[in-house]
């Protein structure tokens, strides 16, 4: 099990942003994250990645806790946040350096070149990132998220925005990096979890509303679109 | 650490700001001390650089806020904090990566000015008779000066989203430490309440490096004042409310 979580709980004052929470990630699958607009997805994510610290409860990645390992925990782990944040002013192989220099990487301008390849950034890695398509700053985004060669992804609405063309493609790359990693991708777009995942959890007001393969989470409620079974836990 | 670093300094050295507030820095100096008759150090008739150490920590009053406004304000307000937050970088890297880039922006707004004491030593009556521990002296109290500045607005930029909140709290809080203090002390008439303000006062401590005695109680203060002000930080950081 790569990623554990184990009754995760956020509380911003009195407000429950997480409730208790527990489930596991295995590598080579790529888990979707569900639920409606403030039920808690990103604040999770952001626990897992040990940039929030949890009320209570415990998660882990590579048996690195969040609490007290999160230096090697970073190490291990590929983030991209909601919104995609990037610095701006940057040139795009100036900032993937600075990214590959934070985990010290020995080959560092190698793997600049190597991850520009893979996400297809070739074309535009001479421009200065604030010049970019939004398609084009997801993939820079997508790009500091893997140039450490994580063994696990926090995708955080990694396609929001996008237009089909660049949709297709940022699946597709999504998919690539899921076969030897484990990839968590929040979202509410259901075809894109169905395009995806193989597993989902539907998470709504902090809690966890189902947590199965989409298929056995078909047959549970006798129906055949996932959007119909989103809308019935969610509602 | 460094990878950072190099990124603060090099997005400073690339904006405009940091241009224009040395630039700023150096004309008033210059023209404070060579031109406006008041001031000038060739009116004054003594070859000493006393009027530009005096001068100078008001003009940092207003020069490092401009520096350090930007330094988590700016983060905060794009949302890239998370980006730093999440590498393998303790809080403590961040903070201290952005407090030397910012110090060392600080030392290439002073070094133009070594100019002047070169100036100086060549008007002196023979050429060469200055006071060179003075110089040395006050050079290393302005560099401790800035230093502690520093650690002041990066504080106040943590605590806000806003660059001009930022620059406003740390030209506030800088005028306090400089000269609040020393104000405060002339209230009380007691003599020991009046000592401890000002030992806390900045200026205090200022004015006795600038005689060119190096005492370890005033390298102390400003080590201690700088260490509270980033410890400060760590805790608005840490706390991570946004």
């Amino acid at each position: 099990m790569s990623i554990h979580v184990n009754s995760l709980s956020k509380h911003f004052y009195k407000q429950k942003a997480v409730d208790g929470i527990s489930f596991e990630a295995k590598p080579g699958r790529i888990l979707g994250f569900l639920g409606p607009n403030g039920a808690g997805k990103s604040t999770t994510m952001r626990m897992l990645t040990s940039y929030l610290k949890p009320s209570s409860g415990t998660a882990s990645i590579c048996g690195f806790d969040v609490e007290t390992q999160s230096i090697e925990l970073r190490k291990v782990m590929g983030y991209l946040p909601e919104n995609t944040p990037l610095y701006t002013d940057m040139y795009v192989q100036e900032f993937l350096l600075f990214v590959a220099n934070t985990y010290q990487l020995k080959d560092a301008k190698q793997r600049v070149k190597d991850t520009i390849e893979k996400v297809g950034l070739a074309a535009e890695q001479h421009k200065k990132i604030a010049m970019l398509s939004k398609g084009y700053k997801q993939r820079v985004g997508l790009a500091q998220a893997i140039i450490h060669d994580p063994k696990v992804l926090i995708l955080d609405e990694p396609t929001s925005g996008l237009d089909p063309n660049q949709l297709v493609e940022i699946r597709e790359l999504i998919k690539q990096l899921g076969k030897n990693k484990t990839v968590i991708i929040s979202t509410h777009i259901m075809q894109e979890v169905e395009a995806l995942c193989e597993e989902v959890i539907i998470i709504d007001k902090g809690r966890i509303v189902a947590n199965s393969p989409i298929i056995e989470l078909k047959k549970e409620h006798q129906l055949t679109s996932l959007e119909d079974i989103f809308r019935k836990l969610t509602s | 650490m460094y990878a950072v670093f190099k990124r603060e300094l090099f997005s400073l050295l690339n904006s405009l700001m940091a241009y224009i507030t040395i630039g700023v820095f150096l004309l008033a100096s210059g023209l404070l001390l060579w031109f406006f008759p008041d001031t000038s150090i060739l009116d004054y008739g003594y070859a000493e650089l006393s009027g530009f150490f005096g001068l100078a920590p008001f003009l940092f009053l207003f020069l490092i806020p401009a520096i350090t406004m930007r330094s988590f304000a700016e983060e905060r307000r794009e949302g890239t904090y998370i980006l730093l937050a999440t590498r393998p970088l303790s809080d403590w890297q961040i903070i201290f990566a952005k407090y030397l880039a910012c110090f060392v922006l600080v030392v290439f707004a002073l070094i133009p000015t070594l100019i002047y004491s070169y100036s100086i030593s060549a008007l002196a009556l023979p050429t060469g008779n200055i006071d060179t521990g003075a110089i040395i002296g006050s050079y290393i109290g302005l560099m401790l000066l800035g230093a502690a500045f520093v650690s002041i607005g990066i504080f106040a930029s943590s605590l806000t989203k806003n660059q001009v909140v930022a620059f406003a709290l740390s030209v506030f809080l800088c005028f306090f430490a400089y000269s609040g203090f020393e104000a405060m002390s002339q209230i009380f008439s007691f003599r020991s309440i009046e000592n401890i303000l000002l030992n806390l006062s900045v200026n205090e401590h200022y004015q006795s490096l600038s005689r060119g005695v190096l005492d370890t109680r005033d390298l102390v203060y400003f080590l201690t004042f700088i260490a509270a002000f980033l410890g400060l930080t760590k805790l608005v950081i840490g706390g991570r409310k946004w």
